[in-house]
């Protein structure tokens, strides 16, 4: 274990030891903060209540993954070989940033239903973003005297972008997927909370209103979780395409 | 015959070139040596078609052509290596790109023995020193099927030992793969060791100041009597051009 792991992890332990003691010591009730061990009991032990949404939950994030890169890899590639549709996108790009998701949640699920499909667009809508920027940053990051070189191989435009561009860009395509799936559940869990029938954030919901803080507390911690296995396995990922960047 | 007559180009205010002229025999070697900012850089961007001439006409084989993209090899001082492939794939890149797959192998595995890369086939870039990466890139030159080579510093990066090593195994691959070879170089005993043919080049407009027929004895010694004569008195004209 590294010097900077030992020091993140004391500083974990020191917050929930904080907590834990407070909690106990001051006596806070269970409906207003819940001391960690009894999240964590939470957690494990009602893992049937849990996982049933996590899997919805978890099913939206990763359809909203594919929906994001099925958009973001063809829009970037065309954005970028075609510079006056980048000119004429980008305003647009920025707009579907600008507007907050929270904003448009209510009406993803008046046009698309209680279903998984108004979260999955709303994951999308979040992630596509990082991952378009990036990659077309990656595209355009290419030295220019590599481009030369294709040229004068005789490469055409696929080739160029088949041998040199995408994996010249593919660290950059990587960092806008890591940042996309740490944000991803926030598109599933605002879509939820508009409106589902199932999912972590519909069990929040009801787990709020019934002051069952605890488990709100849990479905927080499954949420983490689950981000930081998407982060831990897309680094996977990265470090298996991308062994030639170090 | 490579012929290169009345290149025209002006950038606003400066006249690269005013109507300069140039030819390269069949099967030659010519060698460009000039001060620093002089155009050769223009001249092969204008030779490779990544800067647009004025006027004046490129002639290859006796067909006129706009410019050489896709009919010449090119060399430069760095690698351009890609990073994510190996040295043999890195080699082979020409050939795939040209889809012409057929014993191009069998050849780059011939050429990385006769440079001494036997056995680094499957390393990549990073693995190996610069010097092997040049010759890999040397390799990939060589690997192109045209006929043509414009060679851009290709050895100025490296160091003395592996420089010398690398100037014979040029002059080797020349005869032996039958080349027409085009190169730019600050290395005036380079160009006088290397080439045929030594244009010596004055700027603004660029115009060849000297033309030295070297015999066809190759290959030279640096130390030869009659060399180091014509060395000193291209580094003279050079200075005085400063």
């Amino acid at each position: 274990m590294t010097r900077s792991n030992i020091i993140s992890l004391t500083i974990i332990l020191a917050i929930l030891s904080i907590w834990e003691l407070a909690c106990r010591g001051l006596a806070v009730p269970d409906f207003i903060l819940p001391a960690p061990t009894q999240i964590l009991g939470v957690a494990i032990f009602q893992f049937d209540i849990l996982l049933p949404h996590a899997a919805v939950t978890a099913l939206e994030i990763v359809l909203g993954i594919f929906l994001a890169l099925i958009i973001a890899l063809p829009l970037a590639t065309v954005m970028f070989s075609h510079p006056s549709i980048e000119q004429a996108f980008s305003p647009f790009l920025v707009v579907s940033q600008a507007i907050p998701v929270f904003a448009l949640a209510p009406l993803l699920v008046i046009w698309l239903g209680y279903g998984i499909a108004s979260k999955v667009l709303m994951a999308a809508v979040i992630i596509f973003f990082p991952i378009t920027v990036s990659l077309l940053e990656g595209y355009k990051n290419c030295g220019t005297e590599y481009v030369m070189l294709f040229r004068l191989m005789g490469a055409g435009f696929w080739d160029t972008m088949r041998l040199l561009y995408w994996p010249w860009a593919l660290p950059f395509f990587f960092s806008g997927l890591k940042v996309g799936v740490t944000v991803a559940t926030i598109g599933a869990v605002i879509g939820e909370w508009v409106g589902a029938q199932r999912g972590l954030g519909y069990l929040m919901i009801q787990a709020n209103a019934r002051l069952n803080v605890d488990m709100v507390f849990a479905a927080i911690l499954w949420l983490s979780v689950m981000g930081l296995t998407m982060w831990v396995f897309v680094g996977f990922m990265e470090r298996k395409f991308i062994d030639w960047n170090r | 015959m490579l012929e290169v007559s009345d290149l025209r180009k002006r950038f606003g205010d400066l006249t690269v070139f005013d109507g300069f002229s140039l030819t390269v025999p069949r099967g030659g070697f010519t060698a460009l040596v000039g001060p620093s900012g002089c155009g050769k850089s223009t001249l092969f961007d204008v030779l490779t078609g990544v800067v647009a001439k004025d006027n004046g006409e490129i002639s290859w084989l006796g067909e006129t052509v706009c410019h050489l993209g896709k009919k010449a090899a090119y060399m430069q001082q760095k690698d351009l290596l890609l990073p994510w492939l190996s040295l043999l794939d890195n080699a082979l890149l020409p050939t795939r790109i040209s889809r012409r797959n057929e014993g191009s192998r069998e050849k780059a595995l011939y050429l990385f023995h006769r440079l001494g890369l036997q056995g680094f086939e499957h390393y990549p870039p990073r693995k190996v020193s610069g010097g092997m990466r040049q010759r890999c890139a040397l390799v990939r030159t060589l690997m192109f099927e045209h006929e043509l080579v414009l060679l851009d510093e290709p050895l100025s990066a490296l160091d003395a030992i592996t420089r010398k090593s690398l100037q014979s195994h040029l002059l080797l691959l020349q005869s032996e793969f039958e080349k027409t070879i085009l190169m730019i170089t600050h290395d005036v005993e380079e160009a006088l060791l290397l080439a045929d043919e030594v244009l010596v080049l004055t700027p603004f407009p660029m115009d060849v100041r000297e033309r030295i027929a070297l015999d066809s004895s190759k290959p030279r010694k640096g130390s030869e009597q009659g060399l180091l004569e014509i060395k000193e008195h291209v580094l003279d004209e050079l200075q005085g051009e400063l």
